[in-house]
């Protein structure tokens, strides 16, 4: 016995996780592009591989519904959904984070209508930034595999007890046959443990949940929330650590490539990563001092390991896959503007929103956005933002 | 309740804001909502408890006579116990203004 190395696609080696991690609901809706993890988990449920409920709800809505119920049983529970498979969860997103309630979605990024586009974006995950959930972005599939075990025990920890957004890149991830090392099961018993829920709904003791609130206990419920999602942090760090012990694949909640003597870096979210890192390869044999940094861990947003990872630097190339209409442009450079202010050695942003309903950006393309990006940082041109490849 | 909602910290909630104490909604006076109070009169009363029936707050509580009157503590002053009672022994009183 040992690992399997299988070449899958990672849509299904996602399906095998959440089965391997032995879920006992699984409620969604198929959406592309997530509908073959959840036509994959309802196979494995048929076939009797799995010991799960899976509830083949009528939308999204309910999907998210069921998993807060089964979830408050103290049920091990699993989604997944896309775009507007997730706006129309949206109701219920928001209360399952205000109830504590542990689940895992693997949320395949999909642009959000309109114009109804089925293709990648990060349109659809900005949208539920603030909803209080936990969110990683992954890179490629095995990233994706390993993540599915980390967010069930991060999630279901009784310090966290928080649901957890497992976010991959739309077709450029969920499509893509991967060459991808299994577990064995021993290994994912050993670390994950059984979903024990301090206040699980039991006849024996009522409890209510979902209560109104008056505005005198309001304030008091979001700060306790507010608490919930930081405080994750150390949880978050140790469940990452212990599966870098036992499968040699070490995760971080911002993780670096050539990126120390580097003076221009590039920011990446999710796939983009893998590209940039070959670019910044050819670009370092050409003499340029650039780097890049991936933002693995969204929410709670990692502030110390960010600065400690940028300042000094000259400038940010900050890549956006989402647009805030009327704001300062993509949500992530905003959010690392405000990370660095009034920070001693914080380099300059440059933000460019590219990728947009899953438009190709090539490695020349990265290459382009790199090299006019420091251009713009040395000439003070930093202000707002460039939409990449618009025509007019 | 354990402690009054307005003394009650951050810390000290359960996850998720559960309420581990059972009924105490109780110790939320709706009656403070009222503008207008149900007024029974007790002669025409025929005990049918059809405004019993129709409160939808439970605000309408059973007298040691049998007679039904509102819990003025809860009733938030609808009127539907005055719309429903088939005697018609049951007026809305405007609440004076303080």
């Amino acid at each position: 016995m040992g690992r399997k190395r299988k070449g899958i696609e990672v849509s299904l080696a996602i399906a095998d996780a959440v089965g391997q991690a032995n879920a006992d609901v699984i409620a969604a809706y198929p959406i592309t592009p997530q509908t073959h993890i959840v036509e994959h988990l309802s196979e494995l449920v048929a076939n009797g591989e799995l010991d799960a409920e899976f509830v083949p709800v009528e939308s999204e809505h309910s999907a998210m519904s069921v998993c807060c119920g089964s979830s408050a049983v103290g049920a091990r529970t699993f989604t997944s959904t896309s775009s507007q498979g997730l706006a129309l969860m949206s109701e219920i997103f928001f209360i399952a984070s205000s109830m504590r309630l542990p689940m895992v979605m693997a949320l395949a990024n999909r642009s959000l209508s309109g114009p109804l586009s089925i293709w990648n974006d990060h349109t659809d995950t900005m949208m539920v930034r603030d909803a209080g959930w936990i969110h990683v972005f992954v890179e490629n599939g095995q990233d994706a595999y390993d993540h599915m075990f980390w967010a069930f025990r991060v999630g279901e920890d009784p310090n966290v007890l928080l649901p957890v957004a497992v976010n991959f890149d739309g077709f450029i991830l969920t499509h893509v046959i991967e060459p991808i090392e299994y577990e064995e099961d021993e290994t994912i018993k050993r670390y994950l443990p059984e979903f024990r829920l301090k206040n699980a709904l039991h006849p024996d003791r009522p409890v209510s949940m979902g209560c109104f609130a008056m505005p005198e206990i309001y304030t008091e419920a979001q700060m306790a929330r507010e608490d919930g999602v930081t405080n994750a942090y150390p949880t978050i760090i140790k469940a990452w650590e212990e599966w870098g012990n036992i499968t040699g694949r070490q995760y971080h909640p911002i993780e670096t490539y050539r990126a120390d003597d580097a003076d221009y870096c590039i920011v990446t979210m999710g796939s983009y990563g893998e590209t940039a890192m070959e670019v910044v390869d050819t670009l370092r044999e050409e003499g340029e001092k650039v780097g890049v940094v991936k933002i693995r861990l969204w929410r709670p947003f990692p502030f110390d390991e960010f600065q400690g990872a940028v300042l000094g630097k000259k400038a940010l190339i900050v890549i956006d896959r989402a647009i805030s209409f009327g704001g300062p442009g993509g949500p992530v450079a905003s959010e690392l503007r405000s990370a660095l202010y009034k920070k001693e050695g914080a380099p300059v942003i440059v933000n460019y929103i590219a990728g947009l309903a899953g438009r190709d950006v090539s490695r020349n393309d990265f290459r382009n956005i790199i090299l006019e990006g420091k251009a713009k940082a040395e000439s003070g041109d930093t202000e707002g933002f460039i939409l990449y490849g618009l025509r007019g | 309740m354990a402690k009054p909602m307005e003394q009650i910290k951050w810390q000290e909630l359960e996850p998720g804001a559960i309420v581990t104490e059972v009924g105490n909604a109780r110790e939320y006076h709706t009656g403070s909502w009222r503008s207008a109070r149900p007024v029974v009169n007790s002669d025409g009363c025929i005990r049918c408890g059809v405004c019993w029936l129709f409160c939808p707050d439970a605000a309408i509580i059973r007298a040691a006579d049998g007679h039904f009157e509102a819990d003025l503590t809860y009733c938030k002053g609808c009127g539907i116990c005055a719309r429903e009672c088939p005697t018609g022994c049951i007026t809305m009183v405007a609440e004076e203004e303080e």
